[in-house]
């Protein structure tokens, strides 16, 4: 059985780095695009699932993550492009290896900073909370017009790394999915760790860990962090896939699109996330080349896959697993 | 002074605006549990049947038990078919199935009356405006909204406080399952608070429908700020959500019209112009968090 597992995973693993060659065969580059995206997509996902399956925070602001992470490879680029400082005092950069850790860091202080005010609020005054984060950083970004306000940043070349020729389309999928595995390993790691039971615990019952003595407040902290730096990994590769980042990665309809794909996929699961967010990407395109009104197909999908299942498309996948 | 005057009225009438969204709103919220993103739906559907039946027979009244009728309909529909299924499930399914029920909605009304903004005149009588006070003539439509928010705040203040199914109703609020213990038939209950949330939103459409435009999408617009509203009012408080649409809607309103102006006295135009929008924007989140960080469960708690 274990065995089994990992054949499996090998198998997928191998079909996704395939990706490029089977595009090139069918002649279907815009589906190297869409892998693309849905890798970024699975990373921010299963971001957001870390605190909201695994630590039961329901987190409607994570959009805010995703786009700072965005803005940060943007901002870099253009202070790069024209060799002037950021607040005149740090150099721009046009190098993944530089911007993209930076992006995390100033995705987890943005955490930092919400989550330490929103876990306050518990329920659904947490849900509009961090929404109303989201919402301020989504308007502070339209308003700005050093940044290119409601149009946003483009960004004329995608981030190099050294060797490689990342203006290729299939060069830079392979970076991203190599980013995504070790996401994913990393992930991993987090939820199988003593944190990641503690997480759990607290998701079960808040007070019974505070009496055992685990301080929750911290733990909680520690995840909505370590969630925000995840979804600016992904706005960082976002921005450097796209070549071009704007506010509306932050709007909340964007956090809402996040959420759908966690619970499309499966909370709470390791898988599900990437499944989900695969699924609404494919979905979307799919649909939205057969007609002009998609969306229809798209809200009746959404409607029978919460009426019809519990645990999203992994939990479906378990019980047809389980009933063979 | 005129102009303040002015802007505070232009205020009161989005207030009462957000009142009647945020009304049925917190009820759904505070009694099933449920939340209900598709709560703007029928905003818009009120807004699209009254005004297609008031451009078809010519006249605004008519429109108004159109749009009424229709809203209550659906949300009766949606009641029944949908959320009926949704009240043991956590909020996240609740969350996936009214988004999937937006988008329905939205592209039924693309399909059905395209992608145009429809646009509707007002009746004769309140076409012009009235000088409330000197110097300061006022739109007479506008007054008319104010009034009806205003009514219906005071009809619904007495339908909870003074009728039996209010009774009822702030019991589910303050404990649900206490009542359903005690042998109320919740099921009727909730179809009522359902449809009655449904009416009030088909009616905030159909009287937005002159000022706005009428079109998919419009209901998004709206619903984010009225959750903000339903949040700061208490979840559950009909009277936190007249306090919080009234305190929403004149803070909103007033830094949009002025914040530009004070910011222009110290930068320059288009930045300050921009700049200000964007700060106003942000204005009613700020507000939230402020509220929600000194009082976690609204200014006027249910059931605690």
């Amino acid at each position: 059985m274990m065995q089994r597992k990992y054949l499996l995973a090998a198998i997928g693993l191998l079909v996704l780095v395939l990706v490029p060659f089977l595009t090139d065969i069918t002649g279907q580059s815009s589906m190297l695009s869409l892998a693309t995206r849905a890798l970024i997509y699975g990373i921010a996902a299963a971001s957001l699932n870390l605190v909201l399956g695994y630590g039961g925070m329901v987190s409607f602001g994570h959009a805010a993550f995703f786009g700072i992470g965005g803005y940060a490879v943007g901002i870099l680029y253009q202070n790069f492009n024209e060799q002037t400082l950021f607040l005149g005092l740090v150099p721009g950069t046009d190098q993944m290896l530089l911007t993209l850790p930076a992006a995390m860091i100033v995705a987890a202080m943005l955490a930092a900073v919400i989550g330490a005010l929103a876990l306050r609020t518990g329920g659904v005054q947490f849900i509009m909370i961090t929404m109303a984060f989201a919402q301020m950083l989504f308007f502070l970004f339209v308003s700005l017009k050093v940044y290119g306000g409601e149009d946003g940043l483009i960004i004329r070349r995608t981030n190099d790394l050294p060797f490689l020729n990342m203006r290729d389309k299939a060069t830079l999928y392979w970076v991203v999915l190599a980013v995504t595995v070790l996401f994913f390993l990393g992930l991993r790691q987090v939820i199988n760790s003593s944190f990641g039971a503690v997480l759990a615990g607290i998701r079960q019952n808040e007070r019974r860990m505070e009496a055992l003595g685990i301080p929750v407040f911290r733990y909680k902290l520690y995840a909505f962090v370590l969630s925000g730096m995840g979804a600016g990994l992904a706005g960082a590769l976002m921005a450097n896939a796209m070549r071009f980042t704007s506010p509306d990665m932050m709007h909340w309809m964007k956090s809402g699109e996040l959420m759908v794909m966690v619970i499309l996929g499966g909370v709470g699961t390791l898988f599900g996330p990437f499944l989900g967010a695969a699924a609404l990407l494919v979905l979307e395109s799919t649909l939205s080349s057969w007609t002009e009104h998609w969306q229809l197909g798209l809200g009746a999908i959404l409607l029978i896959v919460v009426l019809g299942s519990r645990g999203g498309l992994v939990g479906l996948a378990g019980r047809i697993w389980s009933r063979k | 002074m005129i102009l303040v005057i002015e802007q505070i009225l232009n205020g009161l009438q989005f207030g009462v605006m957000l009142f009647l969204l945020a009304a049925g709103l917190t009820l759904i919220f505070g009694i099933m549990g449920v939340i209900n993103l598709a709560h703007g739906s029928l905003y818009m559907i009120g807004a699209y049947a009254g005004t297609w039946v008031a451009m078809e027979t010519g006249s605004f009244w008519i429109g108004i038990p159109a749009a009424l009728v229709a809203a209550a309909l659906t949300g009766f529909a949606i009641e029944t078919l949908v959320i009926r299924r949704l009240y043991t499930r956590d909020h996240l399914d609740q969350v996936l199935a009214t988004f999937g029920l937006i988008l329905i909605f939205n592209q039924s009304v693309t399909l059905i009356f395209g992608r145009q903004p429809l646009f509707t005149s007002l009746p004769g009588f309140f076409e012009g405006s009235v000088e409330i006070i000197p110097g300061l003539p006022y739109p007479t439509y506008r007054l008319l909204i104010i009034a009806v928010g205003l009514l219906v705040a005071l009809g619904l203040y007495f339908l909870i406080n003074r009728t039996r199914i209010g009774m009822l109703v702030r019991a589910g609020a303050t404990n649900r399952d206490m009542v359903r213990a005690l042998g109320v038939d919740i099921r009727l209950l909730y179809t009522i608070v359902f449809g009655l949330g449904a009416l009030l939103a088909g009616l905030a459409g159909f009287m937005a429908a002159p000022i706005l435009a009428v079109q998919v999408g419009m209901g998004e617009q709206i619903l984010l700020v009225t959750f903000v509203v339903v949040v700061i009012g208490g979840v559950g408080s009909i009277r936190g959500a007249f306090v919080a649409g009234i305190l929403l809607g004149v803070s909103d309103t007033l830094l949009r019209a002025f914040l530009p102006g004070l910011l222009r006295q110290v930068m320059t135009g288009p930045e300050a112009d921009a700049l200000g929008v964007g700060i106003a924007s942000t204005g009613i989140y700020l507000l939230m968090v402020i509220v929600l960080l000194f009082r976690p469960k609204g200014l006027f708690p249910v059931g605690s």
